[in-house]
């Protein structure tokens, strides 16, 4: 492998950090939003955010992708970035799982806590902003490192309908003129290790201090 | 701009969508089978005494959980026929997907099994079975039916993620879908029509696994409560 083919290769591992982080952060806000419309008060929110999530959580993120590519131009905003297409499905993707996993977190901190709050005044907002949030972020650290390798893996999925160009595609090309299958992809797989496996192991850890602390 | 939508040429093409989505059942049936064996064994082989073992299934199942499906896919289907080894397409598919499958399947049934307590162990060794008799009906039944939600959600996962097999040339659902896009160049109508099949195959299956769930565990108690 030439030092040219191996910058492509980390140009790519780039690529498929952006589009990570992007999606951290995008889907991070809408699943928040997702595992609170879970719990609401109102029927409807709590019904419709149900359905949001099964629908999403059966559907392949292939066909999620394809959808966000092609339908913005369908409902007149034009083509998209692929970047944007890739991320927004993305997004759709986590809010999904990370508002299920965080409804959890949220409902797993103590009855008491949240009856305590409401006994000493405080208003909805300021009892999940106060009481509850702080104590669930707690719980949700260890879920929530190890739904970031999810999403690191399945960026790959970005470059088969829409094309971005991040490391599965990067090497897909270096693998389409060289035909040495077996260096580019296992060279992808070493790069996509060496962003997961830190993360895998630090949700472990996270996990284990959190069961000491509780047990 | 207004879009017209244009349904008629995709729904046309039904008899291909519907063997497209036979031939995902096939491969999402096949991986499963034979990933919860596999997976199983690499369970088994984890609580191993030889120190060997357990590094060895410990690397696959790290390996496999840190790297994307899709480049498992590329590197051994694409690596395999470079180097000569060349098979059918769709049995290609199965070998990836159940790579990928078993070690999800290795870490959720070990999950189980180290959530069986070890009075049970004594208790199965004070009544004289053998060594397979706890095996089955003392570690893996029990522990199996522990993590039966999160495996059977797992299998679903795989499902839906079969359809990233048709980036190596397999003709299931999504590849087939493919072929008639480029063939009407409907590709929303395409991914509409995708999105409902695969909503309605994910509830099938999970309908399934609930059915089957009700065959197989058959105490109404649920487990680890007391009597």
């Amino acid at each position: 492998m030439t030092h040219e083919q191996l910058t492509y290769l980390l140009l790519g591992a780039v690529g498929t950090l952006e589009l990570s982080v992007l999606t951290f952060i995008a889907g991070g806000l809408a699943g928040l939003g997702m595992a609170l419309a879970r719990i609401s008060p109102v029927r409807g929110v709590r019904v419709a955010a149900a359905a949001w999530i099964q629908v999403v959580q059966g559907t392949p993120l292939l066909v999620l992708m394809g959808l966000c590519f092609y339908g913005p131009n369908i409902i007149g905003i034009g083509s998209v970035p692929a970047l944007v297409a890739a991320a927004l499905a993305m997004t759709i993707y986590s809010s999904a799982f990370l508002g299920e996993i965080w409804r959890g977190c949220i409902q797993s901190v103590h009855k008491s806590q949240w009856e305590a709050a409401e006994c000493i005044g405080l208003t909805r907002w300021q009892r999940m902003a106060k009481v509850v949030l702080p104590q669930a972020l707690r719980i949700a650290t260890p879920p929530t490192v190890g739904f970031m390798v999810q999403i690191i893996k399945n960026t790959s999925i970005a470059s088969l309908v829409i094309g971005f160009a991040e490391l599965s595609y990067n090497a897909k090309v270096l693998n389409n003129s060289t035909f040495q299958p077996f260096i580019y992809f296992g060279c992808a797989a070493l790069l996509y290790f060496a962003m997961c496996y830190p993360l895998s192991r630090w949700s472990r850890t996270l996990e284990r201090k959190l069961n000491a602390t509780r047990g | 701009m207004k879009y017209q939508f244009d349904f008629s040429s995709v729904l046309a093409q039904w008899p291909l969508l519907l063997e497209g989505a036979w031939v995902t059942i096939q491969l999402s049936f096949l991986a499963t089978v034979i990933g919860f064996v596999l997976g199983a064994l690499c369970a088994l082989g984890r609580g191993s005494r030889h120190g060997w073992l357990r590094r060895l299934v410990g690397v696959y199942v790290e390996g496999i959980r840190n790297t994307p499906l899709l480049i498992q896919a590329y590197f051994l289907i694409f690596g395999l026929s470079s180097v000569g080894v060349t098979m059918p397409i769709l049995a290609g598919a199965v070998l990836a997907l159940v790579i990928n499958i078993g070690a999800y399947t290795c870490e959720i049934i070990r999950a189980g099994i180290e959530s069986i307590h070890k009075g049970q162990l004594e208790a199965a060794d004070c009544l004289g079975m053998s060594k397979l008799q706890v095996f089955w009906h003392v570690i893996l039944r029990p522990a199996v039916e522990r993590v039966y939600p999160s495996l059977t959600s797992q299998f679903v996962l795989l499902m839906l993620a079969s359809s990233i097999m048709s980036s190596i040339g397999a003709e299931e659902l999504f590849g087939i879908a493919n072929r008639i896009q480029s063939d009407t160049f409907r590709n929303f109508e395409i991914f509409l029509v995708l999105w409902a099949i695969y909503l309605a195959l994910s509830y099938m299956m999970r309908l399934g696994f609930w059915l089957l769930g009700q065959i197989v565990f058959t105490r109404r108690r649920k487990l680890g409560t007391p009597l």
